[in-house]
Order: structure tokens, then C-alpha cells, then sequence
């Protein structure tokens, strides 16, 4: 059999597993050296065929790179990659969650729109809403993810975009997707998730109904907490020229004109995060990081079931203890989210999570210090196990009051939990719980 | 009403782009904004002889125009078919009568009917489908841009000719 015969035999026929995915999706060997690993194109731009290629290039005519801003062959790997495993109709990859999550509300919101957001969504992306409400002049809601009559009643005319995350950061909280991408649809508005949490492994927010995914890579994609990375990949079924999006549909004064949503169809959102926001705003991933977030990705499966079991096995152990109030993790049978983990996260809840010590400030304190094995830091997803204390660090600013509204108490700890050996967490656990009770 | 995924089959898409040489394309714009004259180019840049079908044109991307697909002195393969989806069934019956073996409806351009007609009369058919992703997906770069391809190989391609 011939290498052409052999090359289209089953291509485009079959469904591959998400196993199979996580390797492959995205890249073949390199025609070129016939590199079986990506490799790493650390440059920042490339040659130009002829003055008519480039032009094609520019003009969005053709598929080509031109300038690492914008595309780069070994990050366009990691976009398609998490885009299959989402099942997307494409990725655009970013230089943080942050960059991401911004370049994907830039790219249809205008001034004067409004937003419907999750109240309990990671810190970092409230400040982000609020900051580009003040400046952009947008205008932002925030209702309490678990009941849908708040979502439905928050919206406006003008509500363009409706936003929420598949496990809430850090309470735990399991958004009901298929409620919430219902109203937005009701209301021709597309439903954006962050699904960091969840990964694609536990959780695929577009079959459920999600027309935006966005990823902090730096978490369980990369899952060695060595990189900072974002990505944003779109289902590719809303339609932008509803009439709602004049900003998506209409043609670009920022293209010459171009119309991206008639000219490219159902990867015109795409394409227009990419050839302007991502172009205009310069987050770009180093190549070198997209790289990495592929190793990550090969093993993802692995990890993120291992993460889960360990999870388990320390969300039990600690709800099992004298000196623990109660344990937020939405995979035990005790949490209220129990019947949304069913439907949404039928392999698990993730492996991040919070729990409240019967003491105060001073006990998690007591804790922290008492710990070994558990790294204490401001990061989620790694390999390693990591702890940290809000009421001592990220949320030190607020008083009891004010932490309690942000759903924190003095006593509440964050766990993300690693991929160590599970009787080796909970013997460390154990002592940093010896060292909190007086 | 049938679904066009019944015209959506990888096999036939990928025979089609593979085994086609000249394509007439059906509504043809001279606007360099449209999406057709998008398709138009990118097709001729992929080797292919673009045959433009627009009453209203005589040239279109320095190819000559033809008023309709009954026009054309020659053979084509595909009709590439950028109108209304009423406007299909003509389009359809024209594509039998000059001998294409296949007719392609882009993106929207959803018409069982003239499906139908040709695919009763042994043309192959693709509906709701763009032949410039579908080229780029399957032949060329789409994943450069990181669009889900759906492509999963070990086989290594020809890169140096």
C-alpha cells in the first residue's frame, strides 16, 4: 500500500477517542523532519512565497502565518488540540485565563452592553469584569449561579453575553449549563463558560449548550504548574447576525471592511478574535509555553482521574475529622450539588476545593504552618498538592463581613489536590490539624 | 425536510476535492469582500480552474464569466453553487444537462429539492458546506489558524516535493 493510500484510508470517517485525542488532535508529524513530537517554532515570523502569497496572508484569503502575534505552528497545535477535545469548532490561545477570558468579551461586546456573571466566578475575573465595566462603559450583573430565576431576571435589552463557570472558584458551586445556555439562547445571547475546573475531561460545557469555553491553561492543562496560559475555543453554532452583534457581523473598519461572520461562517467569531482581538490587544502565547501545555495535555486523562480519586480520598478523610467544620467539595454525597455533578461531572468533581476549620483566623494560620508536604501558594491544578489560606493572604484585606459575603470564612481553607501518594496527604493533613486545635 | 448532514459525508467531500479539476462557481461576485470571490480565489490559488457563472460579469478573478452553466463550452466536475436556495433546482437541473459530476451548496445554501435532482441523476452531492474549509481542512492549512480539522494521523506527509 502506498504512504497516500495509507494517510487517507480512515480520514475524516471516524470519530476518534478523547484518549487518542489528547496525543494526536492537532498535530502530525512534521512533513518536513518527520518529527514525531510538536515541535517548537520559536520564531517570531516567517517567509513569504512570493508578494501574492503574502498578500493572500493578509487579506485573510489563505490559511498563513505571518507573525507569531497573531499564529504560531506550535501553539495553532494546542488550539486545535483543546478545540477537539471540547469539541469545538476552533481554539484561539492567549497569553493567561485573563488575556483569554477578555479577548473573548472585547471581541462581540461594545459600549453600553451588558453582562450577566456568575457571583461566585473567581476573583481575579470579577475585578476584570469591573474594571472593564468602568472603563469600556459596559454594564455587569452578578447573580447567584445556583438558581436560574436570577440569571433569567437579570437580563436587559442590551444583555449581550451571559457567563458563568462549570465549578465555581473557590466555593464549588456546579453550574447547571443546559438552564443557563437556554435563557442566553431565549434571549440571543451566547452562554461563555470557564471551565479550568472541569477541564475537558471532566466536562464538555458545549454539548451541553455553551457556545464560549475559556481555560486557564496554567491550571490542569499544563498540570505542572510551570506555565502561564489561556485559551478560548467557540462551538461555532451561535449566530452572530441575529442582528445582536453588529460588532461580529457587520463589516470590520478594523478589516478593510471584511465581514467575518458572512465571509467565514461558523468560524467567524474565531476568526475575528484572532485576526483582530488577539492581533490588536497582544496577548500571544510563547510558543515555547504552548509546548509545554501539549505535554500536559498527552496525559491529561490520566491525571485528571488520578486527581479526582485523591480528591475523594481527602474530602472524606477530612470530613471525617474533629477538627473540620465542613467540606465544600461538590464530588461528596453531603453536597448540595450532588444530583448537578451527576448530570454534568459523571467522572468527578475535580480537585479543587475548600473546607472551614472550627477555628478562626489564627487556626488556618496554625494550619498552614503546620504543613509539610502541601505547598503553600496562589495557584491551582499542578501535579503537586497546594493549600492556601484567603483570610491570611488573597482575601487578608476583608473583614469577617465582608469575607463571609465573598463566601470565605476566617477559618476556610482552599485545597488543590495533587497527584502524590493519597495516605501521604492526609498523614500531612493530619499534622497541619494537630497544629490548629488548641 | 431531509438533513443536509445526509450530504455532509467526509468520503464524498474528500473524493470530490481530490478527483475535481475545474469548478464553475454559481453567483461568483467581483467584490473582493464577498465570500464567494474569498472561495473563488483561494480555489484558483489551489490549482483549480474556476469557471465564474454571473450574468452580469464577463470577467471575474481574470477568469472569463459565463452568463449560466449551460453557457460553458466545456465540461466542469463541480458546480460550486453561492445563490438563493429557491434558485437550486435550476441550478440543478442546468448542472445535470452539462454533464458535472458533482454539485456543491455552500454554507446556508440548503435545498433538499435540488439535491434531489441531482442526486437522482448520479451526480454526487454537498450541502452546507464550504469547498474552501473543506479543501483547507482536509489538503491544506486550516490548521495553521487552529481550527478544529478533525484530521488524526501518524502518516507523514510528502512535504518536499
Amino acid at each position: 500500500m502506498s504512504q497516500d493510500q495509507r494517510g487517507s484510508g480512515e480520514q475524516g470517517t471516524r470519530e476518534f477517542g478523547f484518549d487518542t485525542r489528547a496525543i494526536h488532535a492537532g498535530q502530525r508529524p512534521d512533513p518536513y523532519t518527520g518529527a514525531r513530537a510538536t515541535p517548537i517554532f520559536q520564531t517570531t515570523s516567517y517567509v513569504f512565497e512570493d508578494p501574492e502569497s503574502a498578500a493572500a496572508y493578509f487579506n485573510l484569503q489563505e490559511y498563513g502565518n505571518t507573525y507569531t502575534r497573531i499564529m504560531n505552528p506550535t501553539t495553532a497545535v494546542f488550539e486545535e488540540r483543546v478545540a477537539s477535545l471540547e469539541g469545538a469548532a476552533g481554539g484561539v490561545a492567549f497569553a493567561s485565563g485573563l488575556a483569554a477570558q477578555a479577548a473573548a468579551l472585547f471581541t462581540m461586546l461594545t459600549p453600553g452592553d451588558h453582562v450577566v456573571a456568575s457571583s461566585a466566578l473567581y476573583g481575579g475575573t470579577v475585578t476584570q469584569l469591573k474594571h472593564l465595566a468602568r472603563k469600556l462603559s459596559l454594564d455587569v450583573t452578578f447573580v447567584d449561579p445556583d438558581d436560574l430565576s436570577s440569571w433569567r431576571a437579570a437580563l436587559r435589552p442590551n444583555t449581550k453575553v451571559l457567563y458563568g463557570e462549570t465549578i465555581g472558584n473557590p466555593g464549588g458551586n456546579v453550574l447547571d449549563i443546559e438552564g443557563v445556555a437556554e435563557i442566553a439562547h431565549g434571549h440571543g445571547a451566547p452562554l461563555m463558560v470557564d471551565s479550568t475546573f472541569a477541564t475537558p475531561y471532566l466536562c464538555r460545557p458545549i454539548e451541553h449548550g455553551a457556545d464560549i469555553v475559556v481555560h486557564s491553561a496554567t491550571k490542569f492543562i499544563g498540570g505542572h504548574g510551570t506555565s502561564i496560559g489561556g485559551v478560548v475555543v467557540e462551538a461555532g453554532t451561535f449566530n452572530w447576525s441575529n442582528g445582536r452583534f453588529p460588532v461580529v457581523a457587520d463589516p470590520s473598519p478594523a478589516y478593510h471592511g471584511l465581514a467575518f461572520h458572512e465571509t467565514f461562517g461558523m468560524y467567524g467569531y474565531l476568526m475575528k478574535l484572532r485576526a483582530e482581538s488577539l492581533r490588536d490587544l497582544g496577548g500571544a502565547l510563547s510558543p515555547f509555553n504552548s509546548f509545554l501545555f501539549l505535554l500536559g495535555l498527552e496525559t491529561l486523562p490520566l491525571r485528571m482521574a488520578r486527581h479526582v480519586e485523591n480528591a475523594v480520598g481527602v474530602a472524606r478523610f477530612l470530613e471525617g475529622h474533629a477538627a473540620v467544620a465542613a467540606v465544600r467539595y461538590p464530588g461528596l454525597d453531603s453536597s448540595p450539588y450532588r444530583d448537578l455533578v451527576k448530570r454534568y461531572l459523571p467522572h468527578g468533581a475535580g480537585s479543587i476545593f475548600v473546607f472551614d476549620l472550627k477555628g478562626g483566623r489564627d487556626a488556618g494560620q496554625r494550619f498552614i504552618s503546620g504543613l509539610e508536604l502541601w505547598s503553600h501558594l496562589a495557584n491551582v491544578g499542578d501535579a503537586k498538592s497546594l493549600v492556601i489560606h484567603p483570610a491570611s493572604t488573597t482575601h487578608r484585606q476583608l473583614n469577617d463581613a465582608e469575607l463571609a459575603a465573598a463566601g470565605v470564612g476566617p477559618g476556610t481553607i482552599r485545597l488543590s489536590v495533587g497527584l502524590e501518594t493519597l495516605d501521604d496527604l492526609t498523614a500531612d493533613l493530619a499534622r497541619g490539624l494537630a497544629a490548629a486545635t488548641p | 425536510m431531509t438533513s443536509p448532514v445526509r450530504y455532509q459525508d467526509p468520503r464524498v467531500i474528500l473524493a470530490t476535492l481530490r478527483s475535481a479539476r475545474t469548478v464553475a462557481i454559481v453567483g461568483l461576485s467581483k467584490d473582493p469582500l464577498r465570500p464567494s470571490n474569498f472561495i473563488g480565489f483561494y480555489l484558483k490559488r489551489h490549482g483549480y480552474t474556476i469557471v465564474p457563472v454571473n450574468p452580469r460579469e464577463t470577467e471575474i478573478l481574470g477568469e472569463r464569466a459565463y452568463p449560466s452553466l449551460t453557457a460553458i463550452p466545456f465540461l466542469v466536475d463541480v458546480v460550486d453553487v453561492f445563490r438563493r436556495p429557491d434558485a437550486v433546482p435550476d441550478i440543478a437541473r442546468d448542472a445535470v444537462a452539462s454533464g458535472a459530476k458533482a454539485l456543491w451548496l455552500q454554507f446556508g445554501v440548503i435545498s433538499p429539492d435540488g439535491a434531489k435532482i441531482a442526486e437522482d441523476a448520479g451526480l454526487d452531492v454537498v450541502m452546507d458546506r464550504c469547498m474552501k474549509v473543506e479543501h483547507a481542512r482536509h489538503l491544506g492549512r486550516m490548521h495553521w489558524l487552529g481550527f478544529n480539522t478533525g484530521r488524526i494521523t501518524a502518516v507523514r506527509e510528502r512535504g518536499l516535493g
